[in-house]
């Protein structure tokens, strides 16, 4: 076990990956020389060379659209995409291509491309900096998706991203970079499945579901919510595409009540998704409506604001009072 | 009023604008930049100081070959748009008029390139030995492939306009690093010293329309930013559906290269011997890592865009006719005829080749098999996925409904 920040675990994640298997490469804009705006590739062109890392032009539909290039000849590239808000020049490459390859070529392609995404907010930045665009990227068939909260996940989850043979999104939780956790480089232990939710913590009057930058979110309110007598089960999705149906539906067949959160907004999002899948898989064990904890309808607005508009421990309680009364 | 602060009176800015005009009018070029021609319209064999060398490595056999290729993709074409009259086809796209530079280009490349075409390059395919009507698969709505791009090296149809122009750079750059992987275990004794495959390049198709696409942009700053082995073949056939060149580009879109730091040349698209020559020039040296390369083959679409169109509102018939007069078939029937190096014999056999072709794509459209959405289920991913299996179970469980229903039917009518 070694303790180490989110962002250096999915630095060591991609040193050992790019250690394992001489045909994997990261490429995106400024992760050579400076180790990408939040140096999460710090170090790795000294040791795996230019080759092996690459500074790429100024171009997101480039650098997704040679990706797919080198997957179909037989290489594993790993693309970073600056921020989230900056995705979208490179949404038809991912959309239209890097998703449908595998089907169009009826099986006979593989594009394994994994794409990394630092997303969210809560960072006082300014526009397009504090995005979370995943549900647009959940819509689209072929495409995974994951997300870790933790350095432990983080380490495991961005090599098996890279293993796998389907195109992974990796939306990577930006304001928890810096948060410190146990990893065990030896082993996955309980995260050997990227595409499998984990019960963080046992409750029986409600379940929060969250994941990425709100995990350590709904731990606290879970942490808050016993001081008013409520015993709260904590779920962290970790994967958003596929979605861990039967985790989320055995807790709330055991908890009666369901409150997801995320911070993309909730029109839309992941959290109605959850919502309608456990009303049909669990409509008798419901004791009250399915409630979502997220982003209002709007822009990401500015940082001097974005305090009222990101889900915190008192809109998570508030879910959980609204949940109880029923 | 001392208002010497303003400017002089004197000082109208004209003279800076007529500099500046002029500045642009030589940046511009001559809109009539030099087009290599081997073989003209009329049937003559010109020189030119680069690429008559490379015509001359061109025997008889070759070019006979050439012709039956333009004879027998054209055939095909006849074909398909009359299948696509009939029903049998969603949609065609016609390459009628192009035959030289997709039959040219792609008899320049080798097995070990690879091949991204757009969704127009029926020639290209068949020189890479792609099954026609296996093509026609996509054209019938039973696949959205038809092929598979591994045997041949042929890519998939790309219908994203450029989307596939990445897609090559990407390749040619692990082209780059297959070369650097072998030479290291090269020199490290884990193969022998001069076992590495032989070099490749890749190359990529796009039309006229495409060149305003943003992916064809970037697709040049990363070949040229990685000296990437990949030939950008251009199509300018001068119609974009209803839409003429001059909206895309006000120059020449071979001098784009320039911009980029790569050579651009412009071919007559119509002259089989010189597309071959300045592809196979291109390719060389792709594959030797010297620079990628543009080719604008300057040609014409004498069809329509696709079955679903109707050229007759907006061009006009003399401009087709003037183009029809540079039939690239012709061209090359006359020089085959002049110079002895065909007969009535031969041009009888590609006819009847051409027409063996049509019955073999005719009488196999019905074997290209109904789809089954099982596959679509099956290919969506590659790996096992929940929420895939889960609706697969639900369709087959609601099917199973119907076949229920079906059987007292079915009873009632052996009744």
């Amino acid at each position: 076990m070694t303790t180490m920040t989110i962002a250096k675990a999915i630095n060591e994640g991609l040193r050992a990956t790019l250690g394992n298997n001489p045909r994997t490469l990261l490429m995106g804009e400024d992760i050579g020389p400076l180790g990408g705006v939040y140096r999460v590739t710090d170090g790795l062109i000294g040791e795996f060379g230019a080759d092996r890392v690459v500074d790429t032009p100024l171009a997101e539909s480039g650098i997704i659209g040679t990706a797919i290039g080198l997957a179909l000849s037989g290489y594993l590239p790993v693309c970073e995409i600056q921020f989230d808000g900056f995705v979208f020049p490179g949404f038809n490459q991912i959309t239209t291509q890097l998703a449908k390859m595998h089907s169009r070529s009826n099986g006979n392609l593989t594009v394994p491309v994994v794409i990394r995404i630092p997303y969210g907010g809560g960072i006082g930045s300014i526009e397009h900096h504090s995005e979370s665009p995943e549900a647009l990227f959940a819509h689209t068939a072929g495409l995974r998706i994951i997300t870790p909260s933790n350095p432990h996940d983080a380490y495991w989850m961005i090599q098996q991203a890279v293993d796998c043979l389907d195109p992974v999104i990796v939306f990577e939780p930006k304001r928890r970079y810096w948060l410190k956790g146990e990893v065990d480089t030896d082993s996955p232990g309980q995260s050997a499945d990227p595409f499998k939710a984990h019960v963080l913590r046992e409750g029986s009057d409600a379940t929060v579901v969250a994941y990425g930058p709100l995990v350590p979110v709904a731990l606290a309110a879970a942490s808050a919510a016993v001081e008013d007598g409520h015993s709260v089960e904590v779920i962290d999705l970790r994967s958003i595409s596929p979605i861990d149906f039967d985790t989320v539906t055995a807790s709330v067949r055991k908890t009666g009540r369901l409150i997801v959160a995320h911070e993309a907004p909730t029109f839309g999002g992941i959290g109605g998704e959850i919502a309608a899948r456990v009303s049909e898989r669990a409509f008798h064990s419901l004791e009250a409506p399915v409630i979502r904890v997220g982003g209002f309808h709007m822009p990401y607005p500015v940082a001097k604001v974005e305090e009222d508009y990101l889900p915190d421990i008192d809109r998570i309680l508030e879910a959980l009072e609204r949940a109880l009364a029923y | 009023m001392g208002a010497t602060h303003l400017p002089s009176t004197e000082f109208d800015g004209t003279e800076v604008d007529d500099q500046l005009e002029a500045q642009a009018e030589a940046v511009l070029g001559d809109p009539a930049v030099p087009m290599v021609q081997l073989l003209g319209p009329d049937g003559t064999l010109g020189s030119d100081p680069v690429f008559s060398e490379y015509a001359a490595r061109l025997d008889a056999g070759k070019l006979r070959g050439f012709y039956a290729d333009m004879a027998k993709i054209r055939r095909f074409d006849v074909e398909a748009t009359a299948l696509q009259r009939q029903g049998q086809l969603a949609l065609w796209v016609p390459l009628t008029g192009q035959e030289a530079a997709q039959i040219g280009s792609g008899r320049a490349s080798q097995p070990q390139d690879y091949i991204f075409p757009t969704y127009r390059e029926h020639g290209v395919a068949l020189t890479r030995n792609v099954d026609l009507a296996e093509l026609l698969r996509q054209f019938r709505g039973v696949s959205n492939g038809g092929w598979n791009p591994k045997d041949t090296n042929f890519h998939l149809y790309t219908l994203v306009l450029a989307a596939q122009t990445p897609h090559a750079v990407g390749y040619a750059m692990g082209i780059q690093r297959d070369q650097k992987l072998a030479a290291a275990q090269a020199a490290a004794g884990e193969a022998p010293a001069g076992s590495q495959e032989p070099k490749a390049a890749v190359m990529v198709y796009f039309g006229d329309g495409a060149s305003s696409e943003g992916d064809v942009h970037e697709s040049m700053v990363f070949a040229a930013s990685y000296n990437a082995p990949v030939v950008f073949f251009c199509q300018n056939n001068h119609w974009a559906i209803s839409v003429p060149t001059a909206v895309q580009t006000r120059i020449p879109l071979s001098n784009r290269a320039k911009g980029y730091g790569f050579p651009g040349i412009r071919v007559d698209g119509n002259d089989v011997i010189a597309v071959h020559a300045v592809t196979e020039w291109a390719l060389e040296r792709a594959r030797e890592g010297k620079s990628p390369v543009l080719i604008e083959a300057f040609t014409y679409r004498v069809g329509a865009h696709t079955t679903a169109d109707d050229p007759t509102k907006y061009r006009g018939s003399d401009e087709e006719a003037q183009w029809r007069a540079k039939d690239p078939l012709e061209r090359l029937e006359k020089y085959l005829r002049a110079e002895g190096l065909a007969d009535d014999a031969f041009f009888e056999q590609v006819r009847a080749d051409g027409d063996e072709l049509a019955a073999y794509v005719r009488s196999t459209i019905h074997d290209l098999g109904t789809p089954d959405i099982r596959t679509a289920f099956a290919n969506t991913y590659a790996e096992a996925h929940p929420l895939v299996a889960e609706e697969l179970a639900w369709f087959e469980e609601y099917s199973a409904g119907f076949a229920d229903e079906a059987e007292p039917a079915d009873t009632e009518a052996a009744n």
